[in-house]
Parts: C-alpha cells; structure tokens; sequence
C-alpha cells in the first residue's frame, strides 16, 4: 500500500503540485486524471524518485520513504513505464528484459542461455507468444509494452506506472493489454494507469483520482461515477455536449481520390470529400490511412491513380503542389512531423505561410506577428507571447499551432491525422468547435481518428480502411462502433 | 531569471570569452593593442572566418562541409592560373567565385539526390578537390600573378586605414546576417535543420535549401581563397588544408549546435575572433607551436562543456 499525502512541487518558482494526496492499494488499478499540466506526471514522477517532492509524504507499507533516484523506488517495487517505451530495438527480447541487471559468471562474461530460459518463463506467464531471442524492434508496439511490464516484473515490481500506454495501441493489442494487467491485478500487483481515454479507464480501473491545476480534486470508485461527473471534476465546469452541434450546409465534391495505389501499402482507393463534409476515415493501426493522406499530400510517390480537385484532375508530386491546390495536412505526430520545437510559436505558424509574411524574400515582422496573433485570438491558443518556443507549450495548445499554421495557408481542403490525440478533454472540445467553423465555411474536411466516439461525434460520413483497402463506408444514419469495426477488421460491405 | 535572459547571457557567453581572453593577452603582452597587431589578427581572422560564415549556414541546416579548404586551393589555383595567364583579374575572380558556388553545390546535390550522409559526401570531395587542385596545378605552387591593382588590393590593401580583407569580412558577415535572420530562405535554413520532416510537409522544399547552404559554403570558401591567393601573390596546391577544422571550431564555438537548427552568425564571427586571438596571443607570449594545439583544443573543449551545463 502507498500513502502519499501533502505532496507540493515547484519548478523555478512555478508550483506544480500544491497539497496533493494519492494512495494506491494491493491489487487495485488506480487511474489518475486530468487535462495537461494538472500535475499527474509530477506526482507519478515523485512517486517513482525522478522528481523530488518540496513536502509532504510518501509511506510504502506504513513505512515512511524518501526517494532520492529511480533506483530507490525500485527498492520499493515502483516502477514508471514512461510513454516513449524504454526498448532497445537491436537488442533481443530477453537482453532488453535484463537490461541492467544481466546475470553473469563474473568478469562480465553473460550467461546468456540461463537468462533466456527465465525470460521465456516470464512471457509465457504473460502470455506473450514470443520467442527471447527476437529482435525487440520487430515487435509490435503492443507487445514491446508488454516486454515492458514484463522487465518490471522481472525486477519484483509490486507497483506498475503507466503513463498512456494505449496511445499508439491498436484495439486489438489494447485488448491483450488489458487481460495481461488484470490477470497481474490477481496476483496483488497494483496499477496506476494515466490516460486521457475514459472508455478505458471505465473498462479497467477500480478508481480514480482527479487533479486540477496541481491540486488534489477527488477520488471515486469507477462504479459509482460517471463520465459526466470525472470530466465536471477535471475542468472544473460543466462541459456541455461532448460534441458541438454543426450546420454545415455540404456542397459540391471537393476532393476526389480515384484507384490511388502505392504498391505494398495501400491499393485501389476510391472516394471523395465534398465541400462543407467531414469525412472521418477509420481503421486499425497499419491499415494504411496515414499512407493515404500521405500520399494525397505529396509527401510519398502514388503508383497510380488520380487526384482530382474540383472535378479536375490535378499533378500532386510534392507538398509544395499540395500547397499550391489549397490543401492542408495537419500530421499525425506534432512533435515528429508538425512542429519545429526550437522555433517559436510564431516561427511554426509562418512555416507554411513564409510566403504571406515576407515582401521579396525579406520577412515581415509585423505581417509575421499579425498572422500569428490573428490565430492565437482564433484558436484560443494559451500563451504568454507569441514568441514563446512551441516546446514549452501543452500537447493541446502544440495541436492548436500546427492547426494555425495550416489555416493560415486558407485551405479549401484540410486533412487531419488524429487532431486530438494526447489532447486533454477540454482543448479537444475547442478543437472539434475549430473543426465546425471550417466546415460551416465550405472546407473539405478529411479527417483520421482511432477514436471511435471522436469518428461517430464529429464525421458526416465514415471511411473504413482494413490492410490497404477501403472496406466499407458508413453513412452517419449507420455509424454505430460496432459497424465500423466490422469493416476495420475486415469485413465485407454488405447492402 | 527569466527565460529570455537566460538566452540572452548564453547567447553571449562567447563575446564574453573572447573579452576576458583580449583582457588576459593584453596584460600578458601590452604590444598586443597596438593597431598594427589588431589588424594583423584581422587579416589573419579574416580568411578563416568567411569559410566559417559559409559553414554556420551547412551545419544549422544538421549538416557538414569538410571540402572547403580542398575548394578554397582548387579555386585560389584556378584564379591564379587565369591571371598568370594574362586574364582580366575580375573575370578570373568571378571565374573562382563561380567555381566554388558549383563545387558546393556539387556536395548539395551529391547529399540530396544521392542521399549521402554530408561527413562522407564532403570527405569524399575533401579529397576529389583536393587531386584535382594537384592534377591542376602539377602539384607546384602557381606564381607570376602580374600586378593588377584590383587583384593585389583585394589581399593586401587598405581602404580608409583599414585592411580590404577586414571590410570584406565585415561586408560579408552583415549580408549572410541578413540572410540568415531576415529571411524566407534564412528561416528555412532553421526549419530544416530544427525538423527536416515538418519543414518538407509544410511545403518547404528542404532539398533545395541544402543544396544552397552547400553552394554558400563553396562560394565563402573561393572568396577566402581570392584574399589568400592576393596576399601570398601566388596560390599554393596544399592551401587551406585543416582549415575545415578551424572553421567548425568557430562555428561551435560560437555556441551553435551540430544538430542543427540552433545557432547564429555573429556567434561564428566571435568564435573566429576567439580563434585568432588566441594564435596571436600565444605567440606573443611566446608559448611554444606545439603547446599552442594543446592550449587550443582545451578551449574549444572547455566552450562546449560550458555549452552543455546551461542545459
């Protein structure tokens, strides 16, 4: 059992955590909640010794404990599995598994067949059929999380951290997932489970702990609550609809893909976005959509295929042609592929804009900073200058500079690779509201999403992709999930 | 402090440095403040700062030119040829100037297109430069340059009391200056060093601006060739060897980072500045040629240690 009770934290003079309690029992799967910067990551971050508290708190078994690195909460059983996994991908199963703490016969000499036996032994109790000498990085994400848990274990680990470890899951591996921490649940192992989606947190917590603004808000037990009552906890206000009504008035077809194939990720797709629609495209992880979307943009090579932009067939070989057909595309990974971190707020919003904000090649500080203030206003990105580096900003307001950065470019039509993820509850709100103004005035709206609710809320229409296929289409009357997952694991379309 | 102030102070962590050495060498060695011996460090400064000018825009953008001293004595013997041979001295220092846009650009094409990694594809040139400068040349230094006044002034003249080298730097610096922080392309250079992959799907064609950078540094390294070539009135095949060295020196000296995206000219000219004076000022204290290597690594070593413990 933890007890942490009082806990406060500052950074630079910037309290982050003020007062907080949390408390984790045996065999329990504790979600802890709230938007960006509540201060969940601190406060598991004390709990694991990265981070070391200014006061309070913290007793394991009744025993008081000051952790002064990762190494004494090992001591404890604390373990952190971090959201960017800790493999290694060239090194095998069972060498990231004793990683660390390898077995030897001294002088560095590794017993290598005594360790593959145990980690054999160890994901065969997790039931992951796999075999300790694979190479870790031809795992799927799904199961490196697993290999994750599994050198937790491996190091007497009684109290699992887990910070969003569905994020890049497919529902499938998250199903695995699930029964792997349930059956460890049984054997009186504890979970703390971070997560910004509450289906999950539903499915598998016993309770949860809310925090605001570094403050301790609640805890419930997950029976007794609801959705409602968590996200009435988390922003502190009542949210109103999930999803903001849109009246969009659906017009011409806009975009039109016909057959577009590239050879080995996707073939033969087909479909169109009209203006004023948000289409939503659905799929399993590696069904190919991003590679879709990708491809429309110029950013890979079709193989064949046409492109069509108001009924006429366009030559798209480069995002600098997808640019000049009035398309955006805000990516799927901001950090990776949306935003430069180093560059200001102002800096990324002028990226595809660097036109627009110059005269003759020499850059307009005041048409720079009136673009750029334009859509802080807009967008309701909170910030204290415009200058501020995109790094320092909150995964909500990151996705809100990348989305100015592409409504600067004034696109008829706007992709969306999963505009909301890692995006707390309320900034994802103001996103879909952002998402209605475009299409309430005329935009073609494609957008990806493996949130399901988000797809059914948000889209007109919804395409379904299954291993490089387009394997059904669901029209808004027919979106239920069960519908849609029938088509993302491969079914067939039947009318 | 605040966040900005921080920036602030690191950002002039170098001239701070280069400060407190002109302090410490003027003390050790009053001579060393006399004018003749400014402009002697100026002079000396100036050839290794312009290849570095060109250097800060390849290695903002990640990458690295190891080819420039093979160019600058490719196209000094080029130049030198041309104006042995009785050419106009203006034609052949467009010739030369011109040569080391292509060379550079040639690294670009070889990086992009080719998809070579820029420490391989430069060294690879390094040495193709350098043989050709040798087959060119007959491996002989190349002398006889006639006394074309343009020619000989561009190395050795003053204009207003101050050495034409001086000026040509100072020139240079402020116009790269203002490329790099006023405009689109000074902008891109940033973006595809701070992310290649969202500064190419936010429509930049990083390509091209690599290939640029490259071209820059090729041409900054002829220009430096011509001020080398007119102060020596002859060019010589092994010239500019190690110079790449030097001038990744004052570029990381000068506080920016290999990984590109971060950094600033003026932070080059001081690291070049930092450079020289140590040079001279060992010399003038009289410390020994082999020691002053020593002396010389440790302070670069010290300037990135330093770098790293603001982080």
């Amino acid at each position: 059992m933890i007890e942490m009770t009082g806990i406060s934290k500052a950074f630079n003079g910037n309290t982050v955590l003020n007062n907080v309690q949390f408390n984790l029992r045996e065999g329990e799967i504790h979600a802890l909640m709230g938007e960006n910067g509540a201060g969940k990551s601190t406060l598991m971050k004390i709990l694991g010794g990265i981070h070391q508290k200014d006061a309070g708190e913290i007793k394991v078994d009744g025993q008081p404990v000051h952790f002064k690195s990762t190494k004494d909460a090992e001591k404890c059983g604390i373990v952190i599995i971090h959201q960017e996994l800790n493999i290694l991908p060239d090194l095998s199963v069972a060498e990231n598994l004793f990683l660390g703490k390898e077995k030897t016969y001294g002088f560095g000499i590794l017993k290598s067949r005594e360790m593959e036996e145990e980690a054999q032994q160890l994901l065969s109790k997790l039931g992951l059929n796999v075999h300790p000498r694979t190479r870790a990085g031809d795992l799927s994400v799904g199961k490196q999380q697993i290999i994750e848990i599994a050198k937790a274990i491996a190091s007497n680990a009684k109290y699992i951290i887990m910070d969003e470890p569905t994020a890049a899951l497919t529902d499938r591996e998250i199903h695995t997932l699930f029964k792997t921490i349930r059956e460890l649940k049984e054997k009186g192992i504890s979970f703390v489970y971070i997560s910004h989606r509450m289906e999950e947190i539903f499915a598998i917590c016993d309770r949860i702990t809310i925090l605001r603004d570094g403050q301790y808000v609640g805890e419930r037990n997950i029976p007794e609550t609801t959705f409602d009552e968590i996200v009435a906890m988390m922003v502190g206000r009542e949210l109103g609809e999930r999803f903001p009504e849109r009246k969009a008035e659906i017009g011409e077809v806009k975009l039109e893909v016909r057959n577009l194939t590239v050879k080995g990720l996707f073939e033969n797709i087909s479909f169109n976005v009209r203006k004023g629609e948000v289409v939503g495209m659905a799929g399993l992880m590696g069904a190919g959509r991003t590679e879709v979307v990708e491809t429309i943009f110029g950013y890979r090579k079709a193989h064949s295929g046409d492109i069509l932009i108001d009924g006429k067939k366009v030559s798209i070989k480069s995002p600098m042609d997808a640019l000049k057909q009035k398309i955006g595309y805000v990516t799927e990974d901001r950090k990776t592929k949306g935003l430069v971190l180093d560059f200001s707020i102002q800096e990324n919003v002028s990226l595809a804009n660097l036109k627009k904000v110059s005269t003759s090649g020499v850059v307009s500080k005041e048409k720079e900073s009136s673009l750029v203030n334009q859509y802080i206003k807009q967008l309701k990105i909170r910030t204290s200058s415009p200058k501020q580096s995109a790094k320092s900003l909150s995964g909500g307001n990151q996705q809100k500079v990348v989305l100015a950065k592409w409504l600067g470019t004034e696109p008829e039509v706007l992709i969306l690779d999963e505009p909301t993820r890692g995006v707390d509850i309320g900034a994802k709100k103001e996103i879909y509201q952002i998402i209605n103004d475009l299409a309430q005035a005329g935009v073609a709206i494609l957008m990806i999403s493996s949130e399901l609710p988000e797809i059914i809320g948000m889209a007109d229409r919804v395409l379904v992709m299954h291993e490089g296929k387009l394997t059904g289409e669901v029209s808004k009357e027919e979106m239920t999930q069960e519908r849609i997952m029938h088509f993302a694991t491969g079914g067939e379309q039947v009318d | 402090m605040t966040k900005s102030s921080k920036e602030i102070l690191s950002k002039l962590g170098p001239l701070i440095g280069l400060i407190l050495l002109i302090i410490v060498v003027s003390i050790m060695n009053p001579s060393f403040l006399t004018i003749s011996n400014i402009f002697n460090v100026l002079r000396q400064v100036s050839i290794s700062a312009i290849i570095a000018f060109g250097m800060t825009f390849v290695i903002l953008t990640g990458g690295i030119d190891l080819s420039v001293g093979s160019t600058l004595a490719l196209t000094g013997a080029v130049a030198a040829s041309l104006l042995a041979g009785g050419t106009d001295p203006i034609v052949s220092m467009g010739v030369a100037l011109i040569l080391g846009l292509v060379l550079g650009a040639f690294n670009g094409v070889i990086i992009t297109k080719g998809k070579v990694a820029p420490f391989i594809a430069t060294l690879a040139t390094m040495t193709i430069y350098r043989g050709l400068t040798l087959v060119y040349s007959n491996g002989k230094p190349i002398s006889g340059l006639g006394d074309h006044a343009s020619f000989q002034l561009f190395g050795k003249g003053y204009l207003l009391g101050i050495p034409i080298p001086v000026i040509t730097t100072i020139i240079a610096f402020a116009v790269l200056a203002f490329i790099l922080h006023k405009t689109t392309f000074g902008r891109r250079v940033y973006a595809v060093g701070g992310n290649e992959e969202a500064a190419k799907l936010s429509g930049i064609n990083a390509d091209l601006v690599k290939i640029a950078v490259y071209a820059i540094s090729g041409f900054m390294a002829s220009l430096s060739a011509l001020i080398l070539t007119s102060r020596l009135n002859s060019a010589q095949p092994t010239a500019g060897e190690s110079y790449e060295l030097d001038a990744i020196a004052a570029v990381v000296l000068g506080g920016t980072s290999l990984n590109g995206g971060k950094g600033w000219i003026f932070g080059t000219l001081i690291g070049a500045l930092i450079i020289g004076v140590l040079n001279n000022g060992m010399n003038l204290i009289g410390v020994s040629s082999f020691w002053q290597q020593v002396v010389k690594g440790i302070v670069i070593l010290l300037a990135v240690l330093l770098d790293r413990k603001k982080d």
